[in-house]
């Protein structure tokens, strides 16, 4: 190879590029870049995604090949006072360094903007869902389904969705990494993702956009379901019925309500040990049965009586130190009372345990 | 001198009595107008401090003494005969002082700007020992989030764009063969405002609720809601923005109206063009960001509705006025680097930048394209959906002229005499790094890409890419390369190789992990993440740590160099532009006589070519014919 380069540069350089490219080619495809792929958008981002590195690895290591080959074929020693050659330019080479990156960038350019047309697709009688978002927790409700008011993203697979996202305070982001997409929530507009789930299974609604100290842990839950399942969610959150959730723990109160507690978004403003949450928007919830013989004893409330105004009239009672209208005073709508009972026996249950 | 005439002179007593009375002024106006309105309290902190934060950098900059000569003048009082007492430095007191030297502030200017960068890179060990590990360690939320918005501003606005400015001011007057900048009073007021803005940013973190926390984008609403810690920046951004404004403006008219003769636009060294397009970037953008957070301030201020939408606002026009500034600020970040890029490969490989006039024009092509592409920031912002493709498009456009001067700086080295100076290491290595931060740029262009990765981790490896391993290693290379003309000492080779190499190293190592946990599902601007990415993670901050010590070489070998270092040659890099031409550091008004240019300034290789020429005007100045390529058109007239 040492001989080949100092005899034939040209060819040895082509020779060492075309082995350097078609090696990072191939470890650049088998990185496992993205999480589950959860959507049809999923699969045509994912292959652009192919493409892009297939076009981007010889760029880069055309530029590594040149200044590397130049260092080492024309490095002198210091002192060394000659010149290099006096090139000035060469108008062919100039034109050919144009028109290829002009040529590649356009092709790319054409080539987004079809999978942009194709994962935007509006489709007949998608199934809307109207999402909302304030600091710092989602909430979603099925419009034509009764009004069905949920904090759970509960979607069946493989049928259309459009979702209309708004907020009530400032900018956030709706994304869900598995499905790809994402669109800001922007005071006074409402903007739309259309997804088409196709894989089922639990992922996070993710908040992408800065929006103030719980940011970081504002996320909840997504389910993508068969589609006879979504209909029995439906008819259970119809008659606001239901176990909450503790059947599909295995009838352990404990772990539903942990699900549950998770699901909601709870997380993104309260500390919990027993949930793993470390979040400050929110009083800790470790310190509730304290809390609770502390500030609910004015009021007459048992323990669990003041969790459970705690959790569907927020503003009934602020514990000092934090802000009224914080919490979100939507979580009597959106849950069933089964649910508030498992929360509510839950937080009672965990409060002031360490974690295991 | 009695302490009676130091008060009423220019300098740090006025500057420090202005202090309290500027906050005096700004207590005693709000309490004014409180009680005459009836408004209840009439002492109202924020208002105070809104207020003073207006008046207090304008009591420093008027108490250093940046306004006495034009106060005088308006005033209609004699003014003091210039006798350049304010002119050059001869001791180092004298770079504590308002000074019309190009040179004193040029140094003024990187001094300071290092220390915001040392600050700056403070905040970010604290982020990254935050993100060691899940969950929270050091920093509450509202703190974490102030760490990384100071961190954004200060090294945007107190380090890479007035770090660059600093340079030009050193180098540009000397490069086309003038004596100075064209308003050297106004270049020292450009200067004089910067530490204010830097210190006020800082300063943030000491008032109630903590620093601003919204980063450095502030976008509204959030900005307009968020503690009284938002002011310091929405103000602070005002004076870095008039700062940069001003010196944009006077590298402008220096430029245009300052070369020496037969300096044509064709002979100017690369960094005199790419300081000539940022200048333009700088006058025209400045103003919308200036605008946005003026609108942020009524808004918090005087309840005026810009951002709120329940009262007629529109929250998408902050965006849009801040990215209209923002983006070509990403320019106005990069191309002085340019400029410093091909001033350093070509020196140091020996050789004419390659195909100099379509450098030039690549300079020109990113100014006009820099302008139509700001929406890309907003691909997920729920604006018009139509303007997203001609967005994307230009967007990737931009890969072209990009391109070419990539292109041109390889094939600059190709038979070059490379010598591998410390500029050299970081000039290849910034070829490089920005070769990849180009790359994922092109990824980012296209639409259904960044819906997936906007505001992951993905854009802050991005940025870093561009930013650290573009902008920054060009600094670097730039410090190296004119610290002997700076100083008029030689810094160690050895310590900046090993510099060059331990950043290089740790730099790939920080920031490369980040490509594939923000593409993997990590969004950015989180003080806690899921625990899937907490290995990665973990790596990335004890490589950013290393990447941190890294930078006490650097600070080391400035340090020891400037003080005790050997004393460097006039030049020691042989190269052909004019600032090599005089002393290492130059005299005080740069040149006893004028220079003429008679060729190109890369005119390496080419037998008996020179640039510029000391001689009487009138006297045939020796030309060498103009070689293909360009670079080296003869003098009109001749």
């Amino acid at each position: 190879m040492r001989r080949l380069l100092r005899k034939r540069p040209a060819l040895g350089m082509a020779l060492l590029s075309g082995t350097a490219t078609a090696v990072g080619i191939a470890i650049s495809l088998a990185i496992d870049w993205f999480p589950d792929a959860a959507s049809t958008a999923s699969k045509d981002i994912d292959n652009l995604w192919d493409v892009l590195l297939i076009a981007s690895v010889p760029v880069f290591v055309l530029v590594m090949s040149v200044a590397l080959y130049s260092v080492f074929a024309w490095k002198v020693k210091p002192g060394d006072t000659s010149d290099g050659a006096p090139i000035h330019g060469h108008t062919k080479l100039e034109v050919v360094w144009v028109t290829i990156p002009f040529v590649m960038v356009t092709a790319l350019a054409l080539y987004g903007w079809v999978v942009l047309d194709d994962i935007e697709a509006k489709e007949k009688d998608p199934l809307i869902v109207n999402v909302t978002a304030q600091q710092f927790a989602w909430s979603f409700e099925y419009p034509a389904l009764d009004k069905v008011k949920s904090n759970q993203l509960v979607l069946p697979k493989d049928r259309r969705v459009e979702l209309r996202v708004k907020t009530k305070d400032v900018i956030h982001s709706f994304w869900v990494p598995e499905f790809r997409l994402k669109t800001d929530t922007v005071p006074g507009l409402t903007t739309k993702v259309r997804v088409t789930p196709n894989r089922l299974g639990r992922y996070d609604v993710v908040c992408a956009e800065l929006c103030g100290i719980g940011h970081a842990t504002m996320r909840q839950a997504v389910r993508v379901v068969p589609p006879g399942e979504f209909q029995g969610w439906v008819s259970e959150r119809k008659q606001r019925a239901g176990d909450g959730g503790v059947a599909a723990a295995g009838g352990d109160t404990a772990v539903a309500g942990k699900t549950l507690f998770a699901d909601t978004g709870c997380t993104a403003c309260h500390t919990l040990a027993d949930a793993g949450s470390e979040a400050s928007a929110g009083p800790p919830l470790d310190d509730l049965t304290k809390d609770a013989a502390k500030f609910g004893k004015r009021e007459g409330q048992s323990a669990e009586e003041y969790v459970k105004t705690a959790i569907e009239q927020p503003e009934a009672f602020v514990v000092p130190g934090f802000t009224k209208g914080t919490m979100p005073d939507n979580y009597k709508k959106n849950l069933s009372s089964a649910e508030i009972s498992t929360l509510v026996k839950y937080l009672s249950d965990v409060s002031g345990k360490e974690t295991k | 001198m009695t302490l009676a005439t130091k008060l009423r002179g220019p300098g740090w007593y006025r500057a420090a009595i202005s202090q309290p009375i500027a906050f005096l002024f700004a207590f005693g106006l709000v309490a004014l107008v409180r009680s005459l309105y009836g408004w209840d309290p009439v002492v109202d902190w924020e208002a105070i401090t809104t207020v003073a934060l207006i008046t207090m950098p304008l009591g420093f900059i008027v108490g250093i003494g940046c306004f006495d000569y034009w106060f005088r003048w308006a005033a209609g009082a004699p003014t003091v005969p210039e006798d350049h007492s304010g002119h050059g430095a001869t001791k180092w007191q004298d770079y504590f002082k308002v000074n019309t030297d190009h040179k004193v502030i040029g140094i003024q200017y990187i001094v300071t700007t290092f220390i915001f960068f040392v600050i700056g890179g403070l905040t970010a060990m604290l982020i990254r020992a935050e993100l060691a590990q899940p969950g929270t360690q050091f920093v509450d939320p509202n703190t974490y989030n102030g760490l990384f918005s100071v961190h954004a501003s200060l090294m945007i606005f107190l380090f890479i764009i007035p770090v660059f400015a600093g340079i030009a001011n050193f180098v540009i007057p000397l490069m086309i063969g003038a004596p100075d900048m064209a308003f050297p009073r106004l270049n020292a007021l450009s200067f004089w405002m910067l530490p204010t803005a830097g210190v006020m940013m800082v300063a943030s973190f000491f008032v109630e609720g903590g620093a601003f926390a919204t980063g450095w984008t502030a976008y509204a609403p959030l900005s307009t809601e968020m503690p009284v810690g938002q002011q310091f920046f929405t103000l602070g951004v005002q004076f870095a923005g008039a700062s940069s404004i001003a010196t944009g403006l006077n590298f402008l008219v220096t430029i245009i109206t300052m070369r020496a003769p037969g300096m044509t636009f064709w002979r100017m060294p690369l960094l005199v063009w790419a300081n000539f397009t940022t200048s333009l970037l700088v006058v025209i953008a400045t103003p919308f960001i200036a605008g946005s957070q003026f609108f942020v301030l009524l808004d918090r201020s005087l309840g005026t509705h810009f951002f709120d939408a329940g009262g007629g606002g529109d929250v998408l026009l902050y965006q849009h006025v801040f990215w209209f500034y923002s983006h070509p600020a990403v320019y106005i970040m990069m191309l002085p680097g340019f400029g410093i890029i091909s001033e350093v490969i070509s020196t140091h490989a020996r050789k004419p930048v390659f195909g100099y006039r379509m450098m030039a024009f690549s300079l020109v092509a990113i100014v006009i394209l820099g302008f139509t592409v700001w929406a890309h920031h907003m691909f997920v912002s729920g604006m018009s959906d139509w303007l997203r493709v001609p967005m994307m498009i230009t967007t990737l456009l931009i890969a072209v002229p990009t391109g070419i001067k990539v292109f041109s700086w390889l094939a600059t080295l190709w038979r070059g005499a490379i010598h591998l100076t410390t500029p050299m290491l970081f000039a290849l290595g910034f070829i490089t790094m920005f070769t990849l931060g180009g790359i994922s740029g092109i990824m980012l262009g296209i639409i259904p890409v960044v819906i997936h990765v906007s505001d992951t981790y993905f854009i802050v490896a991005h940025i870093h890419y561009v930013l650290f391993g573009g902008s920054v290693f060009t600094i670097f290379a730039g410090i190296y390369h004119w610290f002997p003309k700076m100083t008029g000492r030689m810094y160690d080779e050895s310590l900046g190789k090993v510099h060059f190499w331990l950043s290089f190293i740790f730099f790939n190592l920080t920031f490369g992990p980040m490509h594939f946990v923000g593409v993997d599902g990590m969004p950015r601007r989180v003080a806690d993440y899921a625990d899937e990415f907490a290995t990665m993670n973990a790596f990335i901050s004890v490589s950013s740590f290393f990447f941190g010590l890294s930078f006490l070489v650097f600070l080391y070998n400035m340090i020891t160099s400037w003080r005790n270092g050997p004393k460097a040659a006039a030049n020691p890099w042989r190269a052909h532009s004019i600032e090599w031409q005089v002393s290492s550091p130059p005299p005080i008004f740069n040149f006893d006589e004028i220079p003429t240019v008679v060729g190109g300034p890369y005119e390496y290789g080419v037998p008996g070519a020179v640039h510029a020429v000391f001689k009487e005007e009138g006297a045939p100045a020796k030309a060498t014919p103009a070689p293909a390529g360009g670079g080296g058109a003869p003098p009109p007239g001749e």
